[in-house]
């Protein structure tokens, strides 16, 4: 199916069961410890033996010698895979780590071996006795050191151009009466998902199926393929449930190659889960960011010139973290530039997590908007909506398909109770705590692309939905189910849905949040194609007839809708590719956010106190799992602003705080009630759902909210993440 | 983590004896720092002696009016004993501000005060570690320090006890009781039982190889209003930037103690006259040999804005 | 190898185990049972918590070997799809879960900790040690903060553990 025009009138449009707030369809499921994650099945034929990974314990170099000759005489030990007998290696195409240190080392615990054992006891402990000699080489580690020297990236996927550049911003940057040239650091964050990265590999002759945990299985399929050197037509993965991801599990990690090879060492099946002190350096992360920003506006706070300047590493030939994209985006000016440099660091890849770019990009922007706010005796929102656009600032020909965003901060403002907001910063007491209110506005692009679903219907009148889309904890089993339920006029309970196997057809996965939008549009082809094949069979005229009530009705006749599938299941296929509409109109998702914060006069401990996001992403196909989405980002971006960062030691070359215990997210005490709200609309040039995604939405504009809060508490304005107290504590009032 | 034996002891002198006969052998009660570091190889005992068994469960009072806490009371039960929560709130305070519930229902008085540092170079045996292994250096000297020690510190380590407990039970005068394989017993006074590191960090506490902690005992109670004031980057499940005990009286006088800034909780009774002229001249006074980094220099000023909080309570 | 007996979900199971075994690798690996998820295997999750003689502790961080006997209750002793305990119907509800996977451990751990304070055991919050601990989302924010949860569903777990707490038993 093709979707080229905006949608009109179709059958979604009922919202019987769209846009309905139901529970997800897989909850009794989660609740009772009864889905099975990637290391929990138990169905594989043959005897499970456990791998366990072993990383190297240097930044840079090369394996001199490995010695595994004590582990493999250890007991129970049934292989151990190294670089000298793992075979050559190819990467994947969207992470440029390698999997295994072959014998290079590219960074800290990059894998350098993987013990296979009868029980995880004797693996693990079998690791410990593998003795690898280095010859460490010179790494770089340290970001600041290579601001002036590191190149312009090369233009990469998803990341959109590395230089941009409308009008004569330095220019109008110089003329501006009202200027701001300020820099921001974000550190680097790890994904910390719950669940490890794990995998079950299981071969049979030259066939591998792979019980895993990713996000993408399409790609997934497609890198396991290229690491291993064998054809994607002999790889199955199944991933139908997934312990969280937010980016971090994309694609194949060396948990699923190690175990792929791991299987075929020992002949027999392996499950190899990561231990979690190896994720944070052996995995990829989002990277840290150093960010330039300059705003020049008129007296009255009309930006004439806004400029962004960016600095990430990575291993050599990996990403940019895309910074500036939200900026070329979100606010007007007839003068802009943006630029993003990429040095080479030898710590472990920089990649996507959740709203990769934008997230750190409106970390520094929104603050700078609050500090330029400032500057001009603004009120914060109203300078924002003062600079609002309508059209795309670097292709004014161009519009929003929709851009309800000036709606979002005033809605939000409202709402919040924004107008109690003292302007004057330090100014509010309760207590012994400082009290400081902030905001900030968000933006995320809402991508779609193609997407398939296999429908099928049985004489029961169930409907079951096939597709490899995945659920990280998104919602997608439910809008899925919803999406067939409104097609085929079915109650909820009616549709199965399976997700998450690379037999099914093909969607984008979960990712970029274009899952939602895209997999729906997919089941709705499948679906559409399925009240065809229905109305064939039971010689309807498919123009005329309705879907409604377990019932297909055409004219005066109504029958059960399993009757179609009396003689047999009907089973279609079909997906949904897309036109020009995305060139044609910038497609966005917008949002504000408001935070309010305490501050401990005394030690400068920040409590959050309250939270508001208001959120624009056309049409909310299930508005109880969105909500969701949006108060995770919103705890996501609280780590962000106040404890989230691998800190690097420069000199060794690695993340320290390789732990839970050391790389610190939000726990319960730290999250008050959340609330959040969705602005009332639709987008038809997304596909016949009018729906975009929104669980990145959710984070971008969380954590600068919460900076300017702290601002608004203290007076000191911090412009390094996180803002942890050590980094203002001298400017706190004296004490009495 | 390595193979091990197992064995289940029956009375706390035969435990000791047990770790004498046992070269390496360790005591296992809550386990949930052991076996936290027996999964990383940090710590590779051969041999596990339980001593869950041996019944040291029991709070008591003593003889003197005080209270003797059994060596394996958990840290839950501790902290919500009514006659701790009535007398020493600094205790039970301490208690809750550490840990989680889950973690509090498994550990043990003596467990908690044996607990070794979360230095994290200590917890990762690629790096040299002379607390893990003795010569191999200090990787921590010259790294990420924010977390680290801002007094009492050697050339060799510049770790931190990570125990809450540990300073109420400073700043109440705690006595640690144990039992050697021989059947002879002894008190240990808190002040005495927590070692700095010198040049031997691997060496962290006063007890001899197979000494075993049966109890700890408070002296009576001393009155006053009982504080446990945490610092920490998050607000729950996170080890202490800074943290101040104090027992403050009406008169303005009082005893504090801090965590978080040394390898062993932190206390000069000397500097405590000074507390009826505020926070500033007490903590200049404690942590007047302090030899910050410019990671946790910060730690200072937070010591000594965390105790004018605590000032500040105890005077409203 | 040593034979443990435990009492799990009220069935005695009886398994040979590795010394090294933790608990919940015997209840994953030996006895079938994976509603308790490995997050860290360090006590610094809150993933594999279960009840042991009605206390909720991490069983990544004590050995089966040391629970002979014991009473265990794990997610899969509280309710089955279709028969729901309460708080876990609850949390279906509230949507106090997205991934899934530490919503097991978020489960049991409520349980427990509405028994906690009905027992009267005071909190880092409590503002007074020597009063009755109440049902208030701090408190529970708090009790509950040894359960990370990534997706960040915190403010509906509190919201189904009050339900579960303010509802007739």
């Amino acid at each position: 199916m093709k979707f080229d025009t905006p949608a009109t009138n179709n059958p979604i449009d009922q919202l019987k069961v769209v846009g309905q707030p139901l529970d997800r369809v897989e909850g009794p499921l989660k609740t009772t410890g009864q889905a099975p994650y990637a290391y929990e099945w138990q169905d594989v034929p043959g005897r499970m033996a456990y791998g366990y990974i072993l990383g190297a314990t240097i930044a840079k170099g090369r394996i001199a010698a490995i010695d595994t000759a004590a582990a493999r005489r250890a007991p129970g030990v049934l292989a151990v895979v190294t670089h000298e007998n793992a075979g050559p290696l190819g990467r994947g195409q969207f992470y440029v780590q390698r999997f295994l240190a072959a014998p290079e080392v590219d960074h800290y615990h990059q894998p350098i071996a993987l013990i296979v054992a009868e029980t995880f006891e004797g693996a693990r402990d079998a690791a410990g006795l593998v003795r690898a000699r280095y010859v460490e080489g010179r790494g770089a580690f340290d970001l600041a050191a290579q601001r002036d020297t590191a190149p312009v990236a090369q233009r990469a996927p998803f990341g959109g151009p590395p230089e941009t550049a409308v009008g004569d911003f330095e220019g109008a940057f110089a003329a501006a009466p009202v200027t701001l040239d300020e820099t921001y650091t974000t550190p680097d964050q790890a994904h910390a998902m719950m669940e490890p990265h794990a995998t079950i590999a299981a071969w049979e002759g030259d066939r591998l199926t792979c019980r895993t945990s990713i996000q993408q299985m399409n790609w997934g399929l497609r890198d396991l393929s290229l690491a291993l050197g064998i054809p994607k037509d002999r790889i199955r993965l199944i991933s139908p449930y997934i312990g969280g991801g937010f980016g971090g599990k994309g694609t194949v990690q060396s948990d699923l190659v190690l175990a792929a090879l791991g299987a075929r060492a020992a002949g027999r099946p392996v499950k190899v889960a990561m231990q979690r002190p190896l994720m944070f350096n052996n995995t990829i992360h989002r990277p840290a960011t150093i960010q330039r920003i300059r705003i020049g506006a008129t007296r009255d706070g009309r930006i004439t010139a806004i400029g962004h300047e960016s600095w990430s590493g990575n291993l050599p030939g990996g990403r940019t973290e895309p910074t500036t994209l939200s900026t070329r985006f979100l606010y007007a000016g007839a003068n802009r530039m943006t630029r993003v440099r990429l040095a080479v660091l030898d710590l472990a890849e920089g990649n996507a997590m959740r709203a990769p770019g934008e997230a750190p990009g409106l970390m520094a922007l929104e603050i700078a908007m609050d500090e330029m706010a400032e500057r001009l005796g603004l009120d914060p929102v109203a300078f924002r909506i003062l600079n609002d656009t309508q059209v795309d600032p670097e292709k004014p020909e161009r519009p929003f398909s929709t851009r309800p965003f000036v709606e979002c901060l005033r809605v939000g403002a409202e709402r919040f109770g924004w107008s109690r907001r003292s302007p004057r910063p330090g100014a509010v007491r309760d207590g012994a705590w400082l009290v400081g209110m902030g905001m900030a506005g968000a933006i995320r692009g809402a991508p779609i692309s193609k997407a398939g679903a296999r429908a099928r219907l049985d004489a029961r009148g169930i409907v079951t939905i096939e597709t490899d889309m995945t659920d990280i904890g998104t919602g997608s089993y439910t809008i899925v189910a919803q999406t067939a339920a409104e097609m085929m006029g079915v109650p909820l309970e009616r549709v199965v849905a399976k997700l998450g196997d690379s037999s099914f057809p093909e969607t984008p996965g979960s990712g970029g949040q274009q899952g939602a939008p895209s997999v729906t549009a997919g089941v709705y082809a499948a679906c559409t194609k399925l009240r065809e094949a229905v109305a064939h069979r039971l010689g309807f005229n498919s123009a005329d007839v309705t879907f409604a009530d377990g019932e297909v009705r055409s004219g005066n006749r109504a029958v059960p809708l399993g009757q179609a599938a009396g003689a047999g299941d009907i089973t279609v296929e079909d997906s949904m590719e897309y036109g020009d509409l995305s060139q044609r109109f910038a497609q966005q998702t917008f949002g504000a956010h408001f935070a309010e914060v305490g501050v401990d006069a005394y030690t400068g401990e920040v409590r959050v106190r309250r939270m508001l996001a208001v959120c624009a992403a056309g049409r909310i196909l299930n508005p109880k799992t969105a909500r969701s989405q949006v108060i995770g980002g919103m705890v996501m971006g609280i780590g962000a602003a106040l404890t989230e960062e691998m800190t690097v030691d420069k000199r060794r070359g690695f993340f320290v705080n390789h732990d839970l215990a050391g790389y610190e997210v939000p726990v319960h005490a730290d999250v008050p009630h959340l609330d959040a709200v969705f602005i009332d609309e639709v987008d038809p040039t997304m596909s016949p759902l009018k729906a975009k995604g929104v669980g990145e939405l959710g984070l971008t504009g969380v954590a600068p909210a919460i900076a300017n809060a702290i601002y608004n508490a203290i007076g000191v304005r911090v412009r390094d993440y996180p803002l942890t107290l050590d980094k203002y504590l001298e400017h706190l009032p004296a004490l009495a | 983590m390595r193979p091990f034996t197992y064995e289940r002891a029956r009375s706390p002198a035969e435990a000791a004896a047990a770790a004498i006969r046992n070269p390496g052998a360790r005591f296992i009660a809550g386990g949930t720092n052991l076996l936290d570091l027996m999964k990383l190889q940090i710590e590779v005992p051969p041999h596990l002696i339980d001593v869950n068994g041996l019944g040291l469960d029991r709070i008591e009072g003593t003889q003197e009016g005080g209270l003797r806490i059994g060596a394996l009371v958990r840290n839950t039960s501790l902290a919500a004993d009514e006659r701790v929560r009535r007398h020493y709130g600094v205790l039970s305070r301490a208690l809750l501000a550490g840990a989680t519930a889950q973690l509090r229902n498994k550990a043990t008085t003596a467990g908690n005060l044996l607990q070794r540092t979360r230095c994290p170079y200590f917890y990762d045996t690629a790096q040299p570690c002379n607390k893990r292994q003795p010569g191999s250096g200090c990787a921590a000297i010259g790294g990420v320090t924010r977390l680290l020690a801002v007094i009492g510190s050697s050339e060799a380590c510049i770790a931190t006890h990570p125990s809450d407990m540990a300073v109420a039970m400073r700043v109440l005068d705690a006595v640690v009781e144990t039992v050697k394989a021989d059947g002879t017993t002894r008190r240990i006074p808190i002040a005495e039982f927590h070692r700095l590191p010198g040049d031997t960090p691997h060496v962290e506490t006063a007890l001899e190889r197979g000494e075993f902690i049966t109890a700890v005992t408070l002296p009576p109670p001393i009155g006053g209003r009982h504080f446990y004031r945490k610092v920490r980057d998050r607000a729950s499940y996170a080890f202490a930037l800074v943290s101040v005990a104090a027992v403050m009286q009406r008169d303005g006088t009082g005893r504090v103690a801090l965590g978080g800034v040394a390898h062993k909780p932190w206390r000069v009774e000397a500097a405590e006259a000074e507390l009826p002229r505020g926070a500033r001249p007490v903590t200049a006074a404690i942590l007047d040999s302090a030899k910050p980094t410019h990671d946790n220099a910060f730690k200072v000023k937070l010591a000594e804005r965390t105790l004018a909080a605590v000032l500040a309570e105890a005077r409203g | 190898m040593v034979r443990v007996s435990l009492r799990v979900n009220d069935e005695v199971r009886s398994v040979d185990l590795d010394t090294r075994t933790t608990l919940l690798d015997a209840l994953r690996e030996h006895l079938q049972l994976t509603g308790s998820k490995k997050g860290c295997d360090h006590g610094q999750c809150g993933a594999c918590t279960v009840m042991v003689e009605g206390q909720r502790i991490y069983s990544c961080l004590t050995l089966a070997v040391m629970h002979e006997g014991n009473t265990v209750t794990t997610i899969e002793g509280l309710g089955r799809p279709g028969n729901l305990h309460p708080m876990q119907a609850a949390f279906v509800k509230h949507d106090g879960y997205q991934c899934g996977y530490c919503t097991p451990g978020q489960i049991c751990a409520s349980v427990a900790a509405l028994d906690e304070i009905k027992a009267g055991v005071p909190s880092h919050v409590t503002a007074d040690l020597m009063a009755t601990p109440q049902v208030t989302a701090d408190e529970l924010r708090e009790r509950m903060s040894g359960n990370i949860c990534r997706c960040g569903a915190y403010s509906n777990i509190v919201d189904a553990i009050i339900e579960v707490a303010r509802s007739p038993a």
